[in-house]
């Protein structure tokens, strides 16, 4: 490895050695304030390290790792929401004194370098280690603290699937890996565009390769654990696996497609933009049906992550812009919108607050929260003046651009259904509370927590109305490399 | 830069109502009424710029000519070929008089009948005041789209938040309605200017730019039609029109004046601006159709309104058969039929919205809106009626009245371009006649129905009555003396025209299809 290697690496290696030394503090001296704090500054440290980088990529690092403007991005937007779901989840266990709660920052951290690293990859087998080091380590995170009686019940449900999801994305790699006989993208790349006719080995593998990643973007017709997991799992692990995960995902398989060419492949496009269109449909229609917070924006991210098909489905450099801003939006909403589920969290409830009932009258008894949530859920719902509507314009931008006609028609409809269910939820705050007891305003939130919410929607607001510095900084990150 | 202070000052003074609510319930009622009144302080010199620097008598334009009378262009999201254009001509001006006018009026009359929530109720008003101000002067397509968007959500909670009965679906109706349509045009704005790249190789949306872009006869319809839908169910046209009954009659009165009388002028405006301008080839050859959709709107939506025993549907059915007329003079397009437009979009706003206030306070008063259990009210509280009555007759189009003037225009200019179809447009107006003496029959005068509390009804209040007079004083001088409007207009309008004139051959077809 050469200096410059060194340097471009250091936000990931900053990310490990934070990890042990939270582990090493945690075995000194037990104390949640200061497990919680050093593991946020830890976070913070490797977000500003992220710029600092900058100068010496584009370096290839090992046949395993580049690290170029896209992973700045995507390593930035997965060290950001992981910074913002640690802040949260000091306040979400704040409030619950039941059992040891330091181990969770560790679980956190650990799941978070998994992420972080995936954009980075350009090898299967760093592209596996990532992935199995985030979701064994997400395990953990959603049964510790869950919120329900049976926490053992989402961490059973994520652990078969979950582990079925990996077979088969293993089995696919190995298969491509028989054909080809390489297992870097860059490779794979060349030796397929060099091949005449396609290899039922590498067909199999690719199909694969898609089941196991539609599991973990959660794309219909893979998409059933969802909704389970995410009312199973604590409000900001359910923002984690939202955010972080999927956008590390979403991330490591648009480079796979671009490096190794599945983008020229007709009938793989044809595959994936049926998927995009069923996931689109799917999760609107089967949001409309949910009565509980959670679930319905499991419903809702499953939509999403149709729409973003559509930018990859586009590609060309306004597809991979187009997607990079939508996840941004995408993630400031869910932060917010998890976060607020958080900090409406009463300790004691055998759940979290997240019944749509629970909600009614929250614009009288909590004002803050309920119209910032308003806020998040329309940005969700890509109305202006959030970063949804400039989102969801970039994304029929490129999809207009590269003539995805039914991907687009199915992306209005989709969005034309959601809006009622988002709408639903700001129906339910502006309703009047149901008895009189609950007016009373029960817990101030803490300032910690209604100041992230703040950031989080300054953000929404700020690129929502003046998008131009976000645009130009996915241009000078992303738009540098292919 | 004046342009930017009339979008700024609403937005600004929302923000400062929803704050100031906290405070004192009615801080907020005065910071709107203030906010309003500079605005309009803002808005009104521009009238006399307007006047006073443009050739008023011609009505030819020599090519390149403009009649914007302020502009304002700053690079928004440059990357995308975005800017902030705003531009203001004779027909934005008195669309955004029009509005402020009416945004003052919702203040006024909501003095009393909103108590709860009062500060983010005056925060919605202005805000969707703001939208509606930036959907008449934006000139960039994804800003105007950005402000079609940004007024539907303040809008949606005056709705859902201090409506009637049935708000809940009704609000989210509305939404629905109006957002599915807008993002059919935002693909059709978009396939647009991809066409505009690929002939010219600059990714742009300024409308000015985008004027004239080359296509084929069928992408220009299907292009044309998505701007059309959306605009048409705002507008609404049958049979787009199923939202509005719901809307107007479950909104709080202020939101029914609003919608009714400047949210549906936003549908015609697009028509007027963007439709036929940008597709004038396709809007000619779609005219027909158009039209008869016009024809159909006003007769149908009358025999709907006849039907109505809740007075506030009557008023809003009544709005439908209003805007057929304003499709029929859009789609017949020429000078007469679009001054028609003009003056029966402003009379239509004043005397509906004036209809929905005065249906608003009897609600108040005898707490139902059924016709059925009114009658004879004119004993006791003969001021209302007596208002209740002009604007009925208004309504129906009265000589001395604007409304005339404006259905009057509209049906010469379109006798120009069918005969057949005005000809029915004009029976629209007795079906109008029926149905507007029936509601001044049927509450006001007859037999008294006893009202439960009759004793304590009490006339229009000073407030209320300022509101009416200023509106009835209007609406007779538009109807006495319509000439300094349609000046007002000329200019953007004749330009306008010769945007949307078709290719020759087009126009000729159509006028013999028609004959």
């Amino acid at each position: 490895m050469t200096a410059a290697a060194f340097v471009a690496f250091a936000p990931f290696t900053l990310l490990g050695v934070v990890t042990i030394a939270v582990m090493l503090l945690i075995a000194i001296h037990r104390s949640h304030r200061l497990t919680a704090l050093s593991t946020i500054i830890g976070l913070a440290f490797c977000c500003i390290a992220l710029p600092l980088a900058a100068p010496s990529t584009p370096t290839q690092v090992t046949p395993l790792f580049i690290v170029d403007g896209t992973v700045l991005f995507y390593s930035g937007l997965v060290l950001g929401s992981a910074l913002v779901v640690a802040v949260l989840s000091y306040v979400y266990l704040d409030g619950q004194a039941r059992g040891p709660r330091e181990e969770y920052y560790l679980l956190l951290l650990m799941a978070t370098l998994g992420a972080a690293v995936l954009p980075a990859s350009i090898h299967f087998a760093s592209f596996f280690l990532g992935l199995e080091t985030l979701s064994i380590s997400l395990l953990g995170l959603i049964a510790y603290v869950s919120p329900r009686d049976y926490p053992a019940e989402a961490a059973t449900k994520y652990l078969i699937l979950g582990g079925a999801a990996s077979a088969f994305l293993l089995f696919g790699m190995a298969l491509i890996y028989i054909d080809l006989g390489t297992m870097s993208f860059a490779q794979i790349g060349v030796l397929a565009r060099a091949g005449t006719q396609l290899d039922l080995y590498r067909l199999v593998g690719v199909a694969m390769i898609l089941t196991g990643i539609g599991f973990k973007l959660s794309l219909v017709p893979f998409h059933m654990w969802t909704p389970d997991i995410y009312e199973g799992a604590p409000a900001p692990i359910t923002g984690f696996i939202a955010v972080v995960s999927k956008i590390a995902v979403f991330a490591v398989i648009l480079r796979y497609f671009i490096l190794a060419g599945g983008q020229a492949d007709t009938a793989l496009r044809t595959g994936l933009a049926g998927i995009a269109i069923l996931s689109m449909l799917g999760g609107n229609l089967l949001a409309l049906l949910q009565n509980n917070l959670k679930r319905l924006l499991a419903y809702s991210s499953i939509a999403h992550f149709g729409y973003l098909l559509v930018a990859f489905l586009a590609a060309g450099s306004l597809g991979v812009q187009a997607a990079a801003f939508y996840l941004a939006a995408y993630a400031v909403a869910n932060l917010g919108a998890f976060g607020i589920i958080a900090l409406l969290n009463t300790s004691g409830a055998g759940r979290d607050t997240d019944r749509i009932e629970d909600y009614r009258g929250l614009f009288r008894t909590r004002p803050f929260l309920a119209g910032s949530l308003a806020l998040m859920l329309l940005s969700l719902a890509g109305m202006p003046p959030t970063m949804g509507f400039i989102g969801k314009f970039y994304l029929v931008v490129a999809g207009v651009g590269a003539g995805l006609f039914w991907p687009v028609a199915a992306l209005v409809l989709g969005s034309v259904i959601g809006l009622y269910y988002y709408l639903r939820v700001l129906v339910a705050m502006a309703m009047p509370v149901p008895d009189e007891q609950t007016c009373a305003p029960t817990a101030v939130s803490p300032l910690i927590g209604n100041a992230l919410i703040a950031i989080l929607l300054f953000l929404l607001l700020v690129f929502g109305t003046y998008p131009a510095p976000a645009i130009a900084l996915i241009r000078m990150t992303i738009g540098s490399t292919p | 830069m004046i342009l930017l202070w009339l979008l700024f000052i609403p937005a600004v003074g929302g923000v400062l109502a929803w704050a100031a609510g906290a405070r004192h319930p009615d801080w907020p009622r005065w910071i709107a009424l203030f906010v309003l009144i500079i605005d309009l302080l803002v808005a009104l010199p521009l009238l006399s710029t307007a006047t006073s620097s443009t050739i008023i008598s011609s009505s030819v334009i020599s090519p390149g000519q403009t009649a914007w009378i302020a502009s304002f262009d700053r690079p928004w999201i440059p990357q995308l070929g975005i800017s902030f254009e705003l531009n203001l001509d004779g027909l934005s001006l008195v669309l955004i008089l029009l509005t402020i006018v009416l945004g003052l009026a919702s203040v006024i009359i909501s003095w009393t009948e909103i108590r709860d929530r009062v500060g983010l109720f005056h925060a919605n008003l202005l805000w969707s005041v703001t939208g509606v101000i930036g959907v008449f002067l934006a000139l960039d397509l994804f800003l105007f789209f950005f402000f079609w968007e940004l007024m539907l959500v303040p809008m949606y909670f005056l709705i859902a938040l201090w409506g009637h009965e049935h708000r809940f679906y009704a609000a989210i109706k509305f939404f629905i309605f109006t957002q599915g349509s807008g993002l059919l045009m935002l693909v059709a704005i978009l396939v647009l200017v991809f066409i505009h790249q690929h002939e010219t190789g600059h990714f742009t949306f300024d409308y000015l730019a985008l004027l004239g872009t080359k296509m084929s006869p069928t992408t220009a319809f299907w292009l044309m039609l998505g701007f059309f839908i959306a605009f048409a169910v705002k507008l609404p046209a049958v049979p787009f029109h199923t939202w509005l009954p719901d809307a107007h009659t479950e909104a709080p009165t202020a939101g029914s004046v609003l919608l009714a009388g400047i949210l549906l002028k936003t549908g015609a405006y697009g028509l007027i601006r963007f439709v036929v301008p940008l597709f004038p080839d396709a809007a000619h050859a779609f005219a027909p159709v158009a039209m008869a959709l016009g024809v159909i709107g006003i007769l149908y939506a009358a025999l709907l309104a006849f039907g109505q025993n809740d007075m506030k549907r009557l008023v809003a059915y009544s709005s439908v058969s209003h805007m057929g007329f304003v499709l029929l003079g859009v789609f017949a397009w020429n000078t007469l039929a679009l001054q028609g437009v003009v003056m029966q979009m402003l009379a239509h706003g004043i005397s509906t919205g004036a209809l929905f206030i005065l249906v608003g306070a009897l609600q108040e008063r005898i707490h139902t809106r059924d016709m059925r259990l009114m009658g004879g009210l004119w004993g006791t509280i003969p001021r209302l009626s007596a208002f209740g009555m002009m604007f009925a007759i208004a309504s129906l189009g009265l000589p001395g009245l604007g409304n005339f003037i404006g259905e009057f225009l509209i049906l010469l200019g379109s006798f120009h371009v069918s005969v057949p179809f005005t000809i029915i447009a004009a029976t629209g107006l007795v079906a109008g006649a029926a149905y507007a003496l029936l509601l001044v029959q049927r509450a006001f005068h007859g037999n008294a129905m006893p009202q439960p509390n009759a004793a304590k009804l009490i006339d229009l209040t000073a407030p209320h009555l300022a509101v009416m007079a200023v509106l009835a004083l209007t609406i007779i001088g538009l109807g006495l003396y319509p000439q300094p409007v349609l000046d007002e207009v000329a200019p953007g309008l004749a330009v306008l025209q010769q945007d949307g004139a078709p290719s020759a051959g087009v126009s000729q077809q159509f006028v013999e299809e028609t004959r």
